[in-house]
């Protein structure tokens, strides 16, 4: 599975796609794949505030729960209402399917964050299969 | 998405494994055993678990564990170690029964087989095969009574489901239709003679189990043979994350979880598999006596009312917030398509109906006390 160049990735399995000073935040197909069939997305709501490295949220499949990491700080501006009735939607195009949009902090802080190429040569190594 | 992989000392895997691998499952590390949880290419646990609802799943249930009592005395030995009654066995028939300890909680729930006239076929847990063999053998030295560990002579091979019966029936001269469910046959299965086959799962469909040898190359084969012959009705391969929320719809118990060496017989609500009126075996007095004093907590069937998945460990509260019991296993049902629990409760929240809540990452969800099972199968025309 190729992974987005334009987007950014946390070792945690979160993308971020960074547009000016707003992101929108989702978790990556290597995620959706090692959780199986997502039943269950717990996701803050707007005007809640996120840290970068901190949970932010879970997400459940039939058999585990997760929990989210936020990829960056901010302020939730938005929520991805589908994904309460139809969480399985992460599972048949991950890379393309936004959790959260977020007003950045400060987004010189995403400069830590994994490269596509980095990540999917940090998943390779992790996954071991 | 910490991946956490264990790693055991001693993994032990089937003569399928490779095969599993093969075929891109997912696996994982139970109970000691390198298994498979999943298999992407059937489609995941959503699709295995609605496969065997309404066709038929093929399932490696290799890491359960057997032990053989035989001789003269093997009925009275049998009658001492478990709590259903196998007086009542006719050769070829089963039953659901239990290894308890003295104070009337759980070595392990067993199915009984009885093979022959004095041959029975205890088929007991993964996780607790050699505890189960030495309580087993310890406790049955009085008998003139032969005890094997046979754990590790089978492959078992269970074909679950709807078309479970027409899937087999392709591969065994053995006349599936006149075995009648938790009973048991001998026939030729994939060409091999003497096989035994029991009418039996853990999945709350109709359904059969076969035991062959364990040899690799005879367990490929045969696996590979089920899966082809399954194949006009439907059926996949499927891994224990399929099991464990076939089995809990059901409201099958799962040893750790529903049972315990800290829950007794009353508690689990397995009544209707006790016979206090059968010869003296272990764990009568003390549940005896526990019927007198009555239940501290028994176990209930729960359906999420607000939104939110139960788990297994999470804490059951009041209305009002106080605690009151725990989830013993949690998950959202894939065939009934809700969220629901099994959870010991005191007698006073066990009411069908009851409004509990259950204690999600501190936030306290409403659920509701539901009858069980979740799930039962259509009763079968026959």
């Amino acid at each position: 599975m190729p992974y987005p160049t334009d987007l950014k990735y946390t070792k945690e399995h979160e993308w971020i796609k960074v547009d000016g000073s707003s992101a929108t935040v989702g978790i990556t197909d290597y995620a959706q794949d090692s959780l199986g069939d997502i039943v269950f997305v717990d996701l803050p709501k707007p005007g809640s505030e996120i840290t970068a490295g901190k949970t932010f949220g879970t997400v459940e499949s039939v058999k585990a729960v997760s929990d989210l990491y936020a990829p960056a700080t901010g302020t939730v501006t938005e929520v991805n209402g589908d994904l309460a009735t139809a969480p399985e939607k992460i599972n048949k195009d991950a890379n393309h399917t936004w959790m959260l949009k977020v007003a950045l902090k400060n987004p010189a802080e995403l400069g830590g964050l994994l490269s596509a190429a980095d990540y999917e040569k940090f998943v390779s190594e992790e996954g071991g299969h | 998405m910490p991946a956490v992989e264990a790693t055991t000392p001693t993994i032990r895997k089937t003569a399928l494994n490779a095969v599993h691998r093969q075929m891109g499952a997912k696996m994982v590390a139970f109970n000691g055993w390198d298994m498979p949880v999943e298999y992407p290419a059937s489609g995941g646990i959503m699709a295995e678990h609605n496969a065997v609802r309404t066709g038929a799943g093929i399932f490696d249930v290799s890491h359960m564990g057997d032990i053989g009592l035989s001789g003269p005395e093997a009925l009275a030995a049998v009658q001492h170690i478990s709590m259903n009654d196998a007086s009542r066995l006719a050769v070829g028939q089963a039953q659901y029964s239990a290894l308890l300890y003295p104070q009337g909680t759980f070595v392990d729930d067993v199915i009984v087989h009885r093979l022959g006239e004095a041959e029975y076929l205890l088929v007991i847990n993964a996780g607790t095969r050699e505890k189960d063999f030495n309580w087993v053998r310890d406790h049955t030295r009085q008998f003139n009574c032969k005890v094997e560990h046979l754990s590790d002579e089978f492959t078992q091979i269970a074909i679950q489901g709807p078309k479970g019966v027409q899937i087999l029936q392709k591969l065994t001269d053995a006349d599936l239709a006149g075995v009648k469910f938790y009973w048991v046959t001998r026939g030729t299965v994939c060409g091999l003679n003497n096989i035994l086959i029991a009418r039996t799962g853990y999945t709350g469909e109709d359904g059969f189990e076969i035991y062959i040898p364990a040899d690799q190359r005879i367990s490929v084969g045969v696996w590979n043979e089920v899966l082809a012959a399954g194949k006009e009705f439907g059926a996949i391969a499927c891994g224990l994350g399929a099991r464990n929320t076939l089995r809990l719809e059901a409201k099958l118990p799962l040893y750790g979880h529903e049972i315990s060496d800290t829950i007794n017989v009353w508690e689990a609500g397995l009544d209707r598999f006790i016979k206090m009126e059968k010869p003296d075996f272990i764990g009568r007095a003390a549940l005896e006596k526990a019927k007198g004093d009555g239940l501290n907590k028994t176990l209930v069937g729960l359906e999420m009312v607000e939104r939110g998945i139960a788990r297994d460990g999470y804490k059951v509260l009041d209305p009002g917030g106080t605690e009151i019991g725990y989830v013993t296993s949690g998950s959202p049902a894939p065939f009934l398509k809700k969220n629901i629990a099994l959870a010991y409760v005191p007698p006073s929240s066990a009411g069908l109906g009851t409004e509990v809540k259950v204690e999600i990452r501190g936030q306290a969800v409403v659920a509701q006390v539901v009858p069980t099972p979740f799930y039962k199968r259509p009763k079968a025309k026959s």
